[in-house]
């Protein structure tokens, strides 16, 4: 049973909506200050918005956090995905029970802990190769395709595991090569895993700090890893312009992904009711 | 069909390779580094150092647990309540708690410095109202308040999916058999929840224990955590030998606290809960 909510709750809810949105406020104000104070207001005035475009460090900064994200993500869906097939395939419970603890291994341990695991190997095979600057794009693309990975297979996995696997053997009976069988029946059934652990290693990669500061180097700069070293100073009310304009992106985004889904269980609804009718 | 299972199991190949070179060699990188010493002889010197930071560690272990309790304490009605309420609540709820989470963690923790600092908009509010100004920034509260703010997402979050699930029919046979609001709570919802309040446990705990720009922030430079003496090792001081023997520790304290959190809730790690 679904109940109205009592006075008590909403009072509850709206305290904790407003100490999560308090800080973003503040910063929302703030962008659109005339002086550069972070304390005192001194008129409202859009300059910061206005140097942000001519800012050409945080836009190179913007271009090279999706690149990354992009890529990473992309590469570990597919291989992730991959994995996940031949995980559920794996017969021998040693094995696989060994496979997904490896796989948990940079969920668990705490980011600080991956990423200098990964900047001391780094830095290790690039004195081998005799390369003191092997930090940089590559370096930080391998760690984020590792720590996208995790996300992509816990997510397909459990499609995999839920599907009848007399379908694809069916499909393989009536003479679909196992690569067709593939694509036409096992592809569409884990899809929507795929998707989620697509969307997933794309949002913790755009947002990833601490492992890309210790795997970063000075030839690639992230949006993350510049906002830090701009906030080692004072940070100037440009900083709160981006991220006012990355906040809306998001909760535009997001509306929008709801309301589509509204509309997709309505129509869902509706089509019921008519053949119901 | 032997061949076909064949096929499956090679294209985990590319992975498998993977995470041998990416996830096992970099940890085994961290236990040689923390073994040797600059020159690359054998030495337990910096394993033994650890002594020095103990205080440190112990201070990390708390305040991530305070943390992570006061989460847990806001979170759970708040979870409850959304998984009572009607689905467009839940949408605009779950929206709502994820939003933030979406925000870069540095920004965030620099907005909530601007407001706790002693020029700040909290003190500006205090003595609008004519209440004693407060210091609040660089103590051990703003601190843990840095981390409830962070990371309280990764509390709510696999609460309510785990409360979303549970049978309210349940609820309503034990009160019509006669519980009370507190037996109906500590008998039915309080077991029912115990996976979600696990996996909240781990998401909030982990991080909070290893942070360093937080206590950075609004710990000031008198406060540090394990993660800042860490970050320093690689970043300032160039002692990788220390900050490898520091990870090591840190790494194996946490995995102990989360095998005696298991023990609590007999929580079998095939699967888990994912958000």
């Amino acid at each position: 049973m679904k109940q109205k909510m009592s006075a008590l709750s909403k009072l509850y809810i709206a305290l904790i909506i407003v100490f999560l949105y308090a800080p973003i406020v503040v910063m929302i104000i703030f962008s659109f200050n005339s002086t550069v104070s972070t304390s005192v207001i001194g008129g409202f005035s859009t300059r910061w918005y206005q140097s942000l475009l001519h800012d050409t460090g945080t836009i190179k900064a913007l271009t090279n956090t999706l690149l990354l994200a992009v890529t990473s993500s992309l590469i570990a869906t597919v291989m992730g995905t991959a994995a996940a097939v031949g995980i559920n395939a794996m017969k021998r419970r040693w094995i696989k029970k060994t496979t997904m603890h490896v796989t948990n291994i940079p969920m668990m341990n705490p980011e600080i802990v991956t990423g200098i695991s990964m900047m001391l190997l780094f830095v290790f095979a690039g004195a081998m190769i005799h390369k003191d600057d092997v930090l940089g794009f590559g370096t930080m693309l391998i760690a984020h395709i590792t720590f996208n990975l995790p996300y992509v297979i816990l997510s397909v996995l459990p499609k995999l595991r839920q599907m009848d696997p007399h379908l694809p053997e069916a499909a393989m009976d009536l003479g679909c090569t196992p690569l067709r069988a593939f694509f036409k029946v096992t592809l569409p059934t884990i899809s929507t895993g795929i998707t989620t652990g697509l969307m997933m290693s794309f949002t913790l990669s755009l947002d990833d700090f601490v492992i890309s500061y210790f795997t970063q180097g000075p030839s690639f700069e992230t949006l993350p890893i510049r906002i830090f070293s701009m906030t080692k100073k004072r940070v100037t009310p440009d900083m709160y312009a981006l991220s006012t304009l990355i906040f809306v992106a998001i909760l535009l985004l997001l509306v929008l992904l709801n309301v589509s889904q509204v509309r997709g269980e309505r129509k869902l609804r509706n089509k019921l009711d008519k053949e119901g009718a | 069909m032997t061949k076909n299972t064949a096929l499956k199991k090679a294209i985990s190949a590319p992975y498998l390779v993977w995470a041998a070179l990416f996830i096992i060699v970099p940890l085994i990188f961290v236990v040689y580094y923390s073994l040797v010493d600059a020159g690359g002889a054998f030495t337990l010197d910096y394993i033994k150092s650890i002594g020095r930071y103990k205080d440190i560690m112990l201070n990390s272990i708390w305040l991530g647990f305070v943390a992570t309790i006061i989460c847990l304490v806001i979170a759970y009605p708040l979870a409850y309540i959304m998984a009572r309420s009607t689905k467009n609540v839940q949408r605009t709820m779950m929206m709502l708690v994820m939003l933030p989470m979406w925000m870069n963690l540095l920004i965030r923790t620099y907005s909530l410095m601007i407001l706790l600092q002693d020029t700040g908009i909290l003190n500006s509010v205090f003595s609008f109202l004519h209440l004693p100004e407060r210091h609040m920034i660089n103590t051990r509260g703003a601190v843990i308040l840095g981390m409830v703010y962070n990371y309280i997402p990764y509390m709510i979050l696999p609460l309510y999916s785990i409360m979303a699930k549970i049978d309210y029919g349940l609820v309503e046979a034990a009160q019509d058999l006669g519980a009370s609001r507190t037996a109906v709570l500590r008998k039915v919802i309080l077991p029912l929840s115990l996976p979600g309040i696990a996996s909240g446990f781990t998401m909030v705990f982990v991080p909070s224990v290893s942070t360093f720009y937080i206590s950075k922030k609004l710990g000031g430079s008198t406060f540090s955590l394990i993660g800042d003496i860490i970050e320093m090792q690689f970043k300032s001081a160039n002692n990788y030998n220390l900050g490898a023997a520091l990870s090591l520790i840190l790494m194996v304290l946490i995995l102990l606290c989360m095998a005696i959190m298991n023990r609590f809730t007999g929580e079998d790690d095939d699967g888990g809960v994912l958000i």
